[in-house]
């Protein structure tokens, strides 16, 4: 037992890595901002695009939201990093890590904020027609609301994953919360800041899941 | 654009790292064939569980599943990985990424199936329940078969995802397709293994991400 308190919960390791490790948590809270802002609005907008329903567009939007959901983002991660120099292209870790994420979080949103749209009763959009509103009214005032709401339950869950990919950053050397538990390990010989980087990753995103689940609840509710 | 084919499209010299990459692509395969089944299963057990288990249990459970949920995978990995052979305790990089992508995704099957089961109305229990049937037969031959239909969309969509985080066995340097390509890289000098392994993901995965995206819509238009 003493062992374990030994490795895993020195109090002195934990003391003497914390602000590497916050720093580091700092980051991973940067990353997932800029995964968060730039994916869903991305997501957000080719929805909308799609619901215009402009046929060359929409297949557009349709292979790329697919080609993003269908390559894990450490293989794309890899591609902007690894491959891209070659074509003269060189982007800071920090860039790769979000541009895969967030284009992965972006074809996620896409598709549930489009399940939704597609979701609303055609009655909805018809009503809104006899009432003389012109297409770009009925998207913006009555198909659009109802039909992020319907896609929400639809993206929480998946939106946390991907958020939770932050720590991929760290294969690519971004100093995220996961690279500085690796390396504040190596600097103390001891696993101690692996427990308490880990304690961090829990205290960030437990309460993002267990606000999810009420999230889900909430809009389940609402219909 | 020469230069471009010969840098991201030269198929020739992947020629000479094919063994490598083959390699890979077999390990990669084999992950996938071990991990979804096992995830599956656990999420079963968890599921049922929750259903017989007292209190104390379905309390674990939650835990259980909130602490998976919340944890990247890849942390974990690293944390199998390199945090508990100082305990003596110590995974080769294949039981690694089994055992964590198995804990991890077993959450999330948990929770849909769990999801399913509580969409049964609880009339099939009591009308099993009459009919003679113990709770357990119950469970297994009224409520589980009904529970699988609703959440179908959501299963499949996990088994993809599953099936794509494989791909962090890279970051354990278990030599699956990623990382042999990343090693292929600098064998052949030139970037092409990389854009085969993303081309392999992609064709691999298309039908399916396809698929699912299909099964969603329908199901959220079903309910409506």
């Amino acid at each position: 037992m003493g062992d374990i308190l030994h490795l895993y919960f020195n109090l002195g390791y934990w003391w003497d890595s914390a602000p590497a490790l916050l720093r580091g948590a700092g980051r991973t809270l940067e990353l997932a901002a800029a995964t968060l802002i730039f994916g869903l609005s991305c997501g957000l907008a080719m929805a909308v695009t799609r619901a215009l329903r402009i046929a060359p567009l929409s297949v557009v939007i349709v292979m790329m939201v697919d080609a993003a959901r269908a390559v894990p983002g450490i293989v794309v991660i890899f591609l902007l990093y690894f491959a891209l120099p070659y074509a003269d292209i060189r982007l800071p870790a920090f860039v790769c890590a979000v541009l895969a994420l967030a284009s992965n979080l972006a074809a996620v949103s896409e598709e549930a904020f489009w399940a939704g749209i597609q979701a609303v009763p055609r009655g909805q959009s018809e009503a809104a027609r006899a009432l003389g509103l012109s297409r770009l009214v009925i998207l913006r005032r009555i198909i659009m609301p109802q039909g992020i709401r319907l896609g929400i339950p639809l993206l929480t869950g998946k939106a946390i994953s991907i958020t939770k990919d932050t720590a991929l950053a760290s294969v690519v050397a971004v100093p995220e919360l996961l690279n500085q538990m690796s390396t504040e390990q190596g600097v103390y010989a001891n696993p101690s800041p692996l427990m308490l980087g880990a304690i961090m990753f829990l205290l960030i995103f437990l309460p993002v899941v267990r606000g999810s689940r009420w999230l889900e609840r909430r809009f389940q509710w609402a219909r | 654009m020469d230069a471009f084919a010969a840098n991201f499209l030269n198929f020739g010299s992947v020629l000479r790292v094919l063994p490598l990459m083959g390699a890979g692509l077999r390990t990669s395969a084999l992950l996938i064939v071990v991990i979804v089944p096992a995830a599956m299963l656990l999420g079963l057990v968890l599921a049922a569980l929750q259903q017989f288990g007292g209190k104390a249990t379905r309390r674990c459970i939650v835990v259980y599943t909130d602490f998976f949920r919340s944890f990247p995978p890849l942390v974990l990995l690293v944390f199998l990985y390199s945090g508990l052979p100082l305990a003596g305790l110590r995974f080769n990089e294949f039981q690694t990424v089994v055992t964590g992508l198995v804990l991890n995704g077993g959450a999330f099957f948990g929770e849909i199936f769990r999801a399913g089961i509580e969409a049964v109305p609880r009339g099939q229990w009591d009308a099993g329940t009459a009919l003679g049937l113990r709770p357990w037969q119950v469970f297994r031959r009224v409520v589980l078969p009904q529970s699988i239909h609703p959440v179908v969309p959501p299963l499949a969509s996990n088994v993809v995802e599953l099936a794509k985080a494989t791909s962090l066995a890279a970051a354990v340097s278990l030599p699956d397709l990623l990382t042999s390509a990343r090693q292929a890289q600098d064998i052949v000098y030139n970037p092409t293994p990389l854009v085969v392994a993303g081309l392999i993901y992609l064709v691999t995965f298309w039908p399916l991400v396809r698929l699912v995206s299909i099964l969603e819509t329908r199901s959220l238009s079903r309910r409506i």
